[in-house]
């Protein structure tokens, strides 16, 4: 030990012109990882919040206690909304570009995450999505031109132009509004939960932030609250390895795992391959199942990487390499289902390329519709008088005052 | 004398102190490496190390209350909160602690934090990247509330405000960053080189922390303003074409009470222009002063152009905003009175 205290500074493995090195990343190989009983106790299953459950092995296969079995025409579906998921995110992306759209973020490279849990949750069960979680509205039935008029902030959006592109809502959905602060609807799960054990439903909620996100005290709260009255709830953490242009040892990743980070409370952790959608749906069925018998609170850590940038208005070759993705060791979530796909004899590079165009056709004509309804510089327009409701459940004199002084100057 | 934009001012104020004092850090989310998500600290790590330019986890009240502490044990630091929207889970800290240190160790503990955070519209940020929330701080004693309008102040009084030995919170109006904003969006942007603020010496000075500014002299009306909105009330003055004294308050709190009376007693006529909502607003506090020091000079009511009591819509930003149209009505409306 060193004779003096010193001020660690946490650094990246590489930057910006250096070779990329995901050495620090703790991996296993498909199919060690064992599968304890749904009703295992947190002391006896601490092992899952350091191991890594994987499915997908090097060579395509599913292995091991993990693997969910499910038939190949369910592979098929979740393949498609992965890859719906990534056509629309590069349309979009585009479309901000030219400036049609002011902001956007993409789920580039973490699409097997939100896929793969939607799939493991019951419609009934109650979703408190981040920001790069668009899969999880398409698979619970958002049409995709109602996403494209959230960002368009057009006449027919669901937010009446009051928030940002990409901060959805889907009420028939059980998706809660996405907020920009980060971590606030951690806390807002476990009360939900909370309420559904009140209420004796068997209805459970998830939520989701990143790596970054765990260091708001809100993530902290969250934890406690869940662990104290054992809430039915899942508790993910996306950890894709960068928060901006710091990377997760700046959320104190470099010591121990995030699914470690509930074992204080009692609250037990897997640590997922978020890459491999047969992994991560076979972790959030096991948990689900868990919380609905009773058995709390499970954090969930979902190793993936952030391949594109935080949003429209960052660049990252600025703190880190290029294309540092492609040496991710997790390869990409679509290509290794789409090879495990191709290794069973359920799918082939023809299939995929022709569901590709089907997908980017169907993006396509929603995008052409969802312009029908308005653009950021074409009409229709929301009307502005509407910024004054729903501030309060009935709007009051001194705002009804405001908008009617509004109008009068717009009109002028 | 060099041609600077805020961020640049900015940037050189955070320079020449950290220069100038080896007590001084920062500490902020992608503030190190990066450089700021608006550029504020761009290069700063690279020249004073990773011990004086300190990348943060993201978690507001951490920053702050570790500043906080770093304070306590004789350091300056100067945290950044990267939008004033994402400020409140510092809150707690802000004024359970910051402010009330001084007084509840009767002296004998403070902390000289400044608090640096991007406040206001304009950016097509949205209502969580648009908010000025200065009113919440201004309202909590102990602690000083600033907010620049233009490059050569944002470096003097961050300077002065670094230097205190009293807890400051800086909004930075990041709409002007760039360039003075007159409030007509549809305009080209104007850059800081036309005006005569963007002139900043690229050495040590400050502005002080108490005092504001006659930006324009007149003697038919005052407009009393801060932050973009001073740029806003001289094109709205100039449209109109009235005599109006512009006075930027700079400094919110304290308040430099005495600059402002003597101008209303002068004209007669005050209007009060912010872009924060309006209801319980900063304006409310700078009307009920002005109302006690010059009542019987008074011609009109005192009125206030302020943003709406909405969240600030994405959608309808220009809608939202009180800009040119708003304050020239205002000021219409003031000069026909009384």
């Amino acid at each position: 030990m060193a004779r003096k205290s010193r001020l660690h500074i946490p650094r990246p493995s590489a930057r910006p012109g250096d070779k990329p090195d995901f050495s620090y990343l703790d991996l296993a190989p498909a199919g060690s990882v064992d599968k304890p009983a749904i009703d295992a106790r947190t002391r006896d299953i601490e092992h899952l919040s350091s191991g890594l459950v994987r499915v997908l092995d090097d060579k395509h296969q599913a292995v091991g206690p993990w693997n969910p079995n499910i038939d190949a025409g369910q592979l098929q579906i979740a393949l498609r909304w992965m890859l719906l998921n990534r056509i629309f995110d590069k349309r979009m992306w585009q479309i901000q570009r030219q400036g049609r759209i002011s902001f956007y973020m993409e789920a580039f490279g973490e699409e097997a995450v939100s896929v793969g849990q939607a799939m493991a949750l019951r419609p009934g069960d109650m979703c408190f999505p981040s920001y790069r979680n668009q899969a999880l509205f398409m698979y619970r039935g958002l049409k995709l031109v109602d996403m494209m008029c959230q960002c368009l902030s057009n006449t027919r959006d669901m937010c009446k132009g009051r928030q940002l592109p990409v901060m959805y809502h889907g009420k028939a959905a059980n998706i809660f509004s996405i907020s920009g602060n980060l971590s606030t609807q951690y806390p807002h799960a476990v009360g939900w939960a909370m309420a559904s054990a009140i209420k004796g439903e068997d209805h459970i909620a998830a939520s989701w932030v990143g790596d970054g996100s765990t260091a708001e005290a809100d993530f902290h709260h969250a934890l406690t609250f869940a662990a104290v009255y054992q809430a039915p709830v899942i508790l993910n953490i996306v950890n894709n390895q960068w928060a901006i242009s710091t990377f997760q040892g700046f959320a104190g990743g470099e010591r121990r795992s995030f699914a470690s980070r509930g074992l204080g409370l009692g609250i037990p952790g897997i640590r997922v391959d978020g890459n491999d959608l047969l992994a991560i749906y076979a972790a959030t069925l096991w948990a689900a199942d868990r919380a609905r018998r009773g058995g709390g609170p499970t954090l969930i850590e979902l190793v993936t990487y952030r391949a594109g940038a935080h949003s429209t208005s960052d660049e990252p070759s600025t703190y880190r390499p290029k294309d540092e993705y492609k040496s991710f060791p997790l390869g990409d979530p679509i290509d290794r289902l789409k090879q495990h796909l191709i290794s069973i004899g359920h799918w082939s590079d023809a299939r995929h390329e022709q569901l590709e165009e089907e997908l980017k056709a169907e993006v396509l004509a929603a995008w052409k519709e969802a312009q029908q309804y308005g653009t950021m510089t074409e009409g229709p327009f929301l009307d502005p008088a509407s910024m004054f409701d729903d501030i309060y459940a009935a709007t009051p004199p001194h705002l009804e005052s405001q908008r009617r002084y509004m109008l009068e100057i717009e009109g002028s | 004398m060099a041609q600077m934009n805020m961020v640049e001012a900015i940037r050189s104020a955070l320079d020449v102190i950290l220069d100038k004092d080896p007590n001084v850090i920062i500490l902020g989310e992608d503030v190190g490496y990066f450089g700021g998500v608006f550029r504020c600290t761009d290069g700063l790590q690279r020249k004073f190390g990773e011990h004086r330019v300190i990348d943060a986890p993201i978690a507001e009240g951490g920053i702050i209350g570790a500043a906080i502490g770093m304070g306590i044990n004789g350091l300056r630091p100067v945290a950044e909160i990267q939008f004033a929207d994402y400020i409140y889970p510092g809150f707690d800290q802000i004024v359970s602690e910051l402010a009330r240190i001084r007084y509840r160790s009767s002296g004998d503990f403070f902390s000289p934090v400044t608090i640096r955070t991007p406040c206001g519209g304009g950016i097509r940020g949205g209502q969580t990247h648009s908010q000025s929330p200065e009113a919440i701080f201004a309202h909590v004693t102990g602690i000083r509330s600033v907010m620049p309008s233009n490059p050569y102040d944002a470096k003097g009084l961050l300077i002065s405000a670094i230097e205190s030995d009293d807890p400051v919170i800086f909004f930075e109006p990041k709409r002007i960053y760039n360039g003075p904003f007159d409030g007509d969006p549809d305009k080209p942007a104007v850059s800081w080189a036309s005006h005569p603020k963007g002139e900043v010496p690229e050495s040590y000075y400050t502005v002080p922390l108490d005092r504001a500014e006659v930006v324009v002299a007149g003697d038919e009306l005052t407009i009393v303003t801060y932050g973009t909105l001073v740029h806003v009330a001289k094109a709205a003055a100039e449209e109109v074409g009235v005599r109006a004294e512009i006075i930027d308050v700079r400094s919110l709190s304290p308040l430099d009470v005495a600059t402002l009376a003597s101008s209303v007693n002068k004209t007669g006529r005050c209007l009060i222009a912010h872009e924060a909502t309006r209801f319980a607003g900063y304006g409310a506090e700078l009307a009920a002063r002005i109302q006690k020091e010059c009542f019987y000079s008074l011609e009109a009511p005192i009125s206030r152009i302020a943003g709406w009591d909405t969240p600030y819509p994405h959608a309808f930003e220009w809608q939202y905003f009180p800009g040119k149209k708003r304050v020239v009505n205002g000021i219409r409306k003031i000069m026909e009175e009384g």
